[in-house]
């Protein structure tokens, strides 16, 4: 084995020093690196937007900003925080490293085209950061026509065409998993020995590339008529507001599945490694996200109950609504009995997907009272909605991305996070999580509507319970943040397999090497197998 | 099939898994542009059902000789196109330059004969600018958004045909420093993929745009 001057293996890291080299590399687990440098901006400045906005919640008057601020505030966090990084989070990140070591690939099926998708990325990102600048857009992240396209003052079009740009980079990094996932596999790596990982990266992909268009081609819609006044979406000219509702919901509602789906694919990985336990039910586990992804395409109409859809559209949808409850069940049912009698070890990566679990149920199951008609009259627009999602974007995907980012952390850099800190910031995590979000169900529950400043003097107590939870959260992610990077340093030396983990990406060095195997492995048998603890032997 | 002299990136193992990762995600890649046309077909048709009147009146506006010289043409660059593929797959050099050059030819008729067509709708205060204006003064909304759709529809289109425009140039540059071959015809077959294809919207685009209520 080659080694370098300083002793350590040859590896994608120490290949190349320079600033040119990153920014030119093929190599998918370095552009997996510069999107984790991107998103992880992007979410501290989403965050920062997240502060300012419980700040001013703080009391119910107007203190910290006024009316229109307050709208560019709520509108700004959501899109970056939704498309600058929800959205590439897991699949840009870890699917990017991971899934060609997963398959015992040398990289993905087109490496060039990786790259290109980063500073595609970029490129919408530098957009939407413009139209933060030159001072903000106030239409909320969902651009409601004819508002967004007729009648706001605020940078609607730039920020407009940071998002179409986004939707290109997404579109490549899931053509781009499709293809290496069918056709790169190792000799003897069958569909039904894919990590549960993979499956759900499939799944995400088929929605990134299916149903991003959508939302393109709309977005150009909205520029046009902003631009032109055509009248597409003008109802004074004939035109239809609820269309666009119909096309952007079309792509949203199975966004939030791309959001949620790869952190699926991480708790399947962490829940087998740390009960040391076969999955339970794998084609059930693997299928049920081929299923969301379906699902998912069927359901947008019930952002609408209350916007003039007809009474029997909206009860189909409400139907297929609650169809998407059933896959989703069958993972965490799967998950729960693959704990059951497993011998369970209480690392900081399981943690999270103990969170995760928590978190994902209830978000889930307040997702079927907005599923139901004559309850979301009640909730809909009220601060219930703001609760439920964020139990589904934040208590769902951002658990699992962080129990990710621990799990393969040491595959990634080579080296060991702090083991007592990180148990204790994930602690943080999930009680500044629910002191933030529980009481919003609350709030909503009560009817506080969502995205206004003020309040009525009512609702204090539950909101100043919600800023006081926000804040413990922040500190809860800057404290991963601070031990991650005082780890590439000073962090204990990791070895190839600290986790004692199944899966090829364990069988390479950490970090791996620039071409990930020293020779393209034989894979014999299936995905997980753990030895069987002696419970179960006995 | 695949002879082992064509060049393999690395991560690869063979030519074979090579073209078939390629085909693949040119497949896909066509998969997603259908959808991106599905959302403007899914609102021409919305508006369609809401406004026939509007949308035939406003139609008959329309140069259907122009646009029926179009089709044609379309469709032959398709022939050649194919014809270039043809002679990648048997690696006949001069063939596959004098197919491709004479694809570049027709595809730019097309952007031409569309440029007429667009001059004169902004001469007749079609374009549904500022400046619009229908003969039909009860019918100029809808027929404003029948001419949105008009203008986004064939202007997407007409943007694929840039974008192929540029794809073809390349192609005639690499076909005349000799990179293509019959090992590595590859970059022409996905390219008469994607050139078939934005003449398979086309063939919607017409009848949908330039026919409506023509029969009888
Ligand atoms: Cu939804």
């Amino acid at each position: 084995m080659t080694t370098t001057h300083s002793g350590r293996a040859r590896n994608y890291l120490n290949a190349a020093y320079t600033l040119r080299s990153w920014l030119t590399t093929l190599d998918h687990k370095r552009i997996g690196i510069l999107y984790l440098i991107s998103i992880t901006l992007f979410f501290f400045l989403g965050g920062a937007f997240a502060v300012l906005l419980r700040v001013e919640l703080l009391t119910p008057r107007a203190d910290l900003v006024q009316a229109d601020t307050y709208n560019k505030l709520f509108t700004m966090h959501g899109m970056v925080m939704i498309f600058l990084f929800l959205i590439p989070s897991i699949p840009a990140v870890l699917g990017n490293f991971l899934i060609p070591l997963m398959i015992g690939a040398r990289d993905l099926a087109f490496p060039r085209l990786n790259l290109l998708s980063w500073y595609v990325f970029i490129v919408g990102g530098v957009f939407l950061l413009l139209s933060v600048i030159l001072g903000g857009v106030d239409t909320g992240w969902t651009f409601y026509t004819p508002y967004s396209s007729t009648y706001s003052n605020s940078h609607v079009a730039l920020a407009a065409i940071g998002v179409f740009i986004t939707g290109f980079s997404s579109i490549l990094t899931g053509l781009n998993f499709i293809v290496t996932i069918h056709k790169m596999r190792a000799p003897g790596l069958t569909w039904f020995r894919l990590p549960l990982f993979v499956w759900a990266h499939y799944a995400t992909s088929l929605i990134q590339v299916l149903g991003t268009p959508i939302i393109a081609i709309t977005i150009v819609l909205v520029g046009l008529e902003r631009i032109f006044g055509m009248g597409i979406f003008d109802p004074k000219l004939g035109g239809d507001p609820v269309l666009f509702q119909h096309l952007f919901w079309f792509y949203s509602h199975p966004a939030v599945y791309i959001m949620i789906l790869p952190s699926m694919g991480v708790i399947s990985e962490l829940i087998t490694c740390f009960s040391r336990k076969r999955v339970y039910g794998y084609r059930f586990i693997a299928f049920s996200s081929l299923a969301i992804a379906v699902f998912g395409f069927l359901v947008w109409g019930h952002h609408m109950f209350v916007s003039s859809q007809s009474a029997y559209a909206g009860m189909v949808f409400s139907v297929l609504s609650y169809l998407v409850a059933i896959p989703s069940a069958i993972k965490v049912f799967n998950w729960t009995a693959t704990l059951y009698r497993g011998s369970v070890g209480f690392r900081t990566p399981m943690l999270y997907a103990f969170g995760f679990l928590g978190l994902f149920t209830i978000g889930g199951l307040t997702g079927l009272f907005l599923a139901n008609m004559g309850l979301d009259v009640h909730l809909h627009d009220t601060y219930f909605v703001v609760a439920h999602f964020h139990y589904i974007m934040v208590g769902g995907a951002i658990m699992g991305y962080l129990g990710g980012m621990h799990f393969w952390w040491p595959k990634i850099t080579g080296r060991m996070y702090p083991e007592a800190l990180s148990k204790f910031a994930a602690l943080v995590v999930f009680v500044g999580f629910n002191l933030t979000f529980f009481p919003q169900f609350l709030l909503g529950f009560e009817g506080m509507p969502r995205r206004y400043h003020v309040y009525d003097p009512g609702f204090q107590v539950l909101n100043v319970m919600s800023t006081a939870g926000a804040s413990i959260l922040g500190v809860g992610y800057l404290i991963p943040m601070g031990y991650f990077l005082w780890s590439l340093r000073y962090g204990p030396v990791a070895t190839a397999n600290p986790w004692g983990a199944k899966g090829l990406e364990w069988q390479t060095s950490s970090p791996p090497p620039t071409d990930n195997f020293e020779r393209t492995p034989v894979v014999t048998e299936e995905a997980y197998t753990y030895p069987r603890s002696e419970v179960e032997l006995a | 099939m695949h002879s082992h002299d064509a060049p393999v990136a690395h991560q690869f193992d063979d030519a074979g898994q090579q073209q078939e990762a390629v085909t693949l995600g040119m497949w896909l890649f066509l998969a997603q542009e259908i959808l991106f046309f599905g959302g403007l077909f899914l609102t021409y048709a919305v508006y369609r059902s809401l406004y026939p009147e509007a949308y035939a009146a406003a139609s008959h506006e329309l140069d259907i000789t122009l646009g029926g010289i179009n089709t044609a043409v379309l469709i032959t660059s398709s022939l050649t196109m194919a014809m270039a593929v043809h002679s990648a797959h048997a690696g006949r050099r001069k063939a596959i330059l004098g197919w491709l050059v004479a694809t570049l030819a027709l595809g730019g008729a097309f952007l031409g004969i569309k440029a007429v067509e667009y001059a004169a709708k902004f001469e007749h205060h079609l374009f549904p600018g500022p400046h619009f204006q229908f003969p039909d003064p009860a019918l100029a909304a809808p027929a404003r958004i029948y001419y949105s759709l008009y203008f986004a529809m064939t202007g997407m289109h007409a943007l694929h045909m840039v974008i192929g425009f540029g794809i073809l140039l390349w192609l005639i540059w690499l076909t005349a420093r000799g990179r293509i071959t019959a090992q590595r015809a590859a970059p022409v077959e996905m390219t008469g993929l994607y050139w078939h294809f934005v003449d398979i919207v086309w063939i919607f685009l017409f009848p949908l745009l330039y026919l409506i209520g023509r029969h009888g």
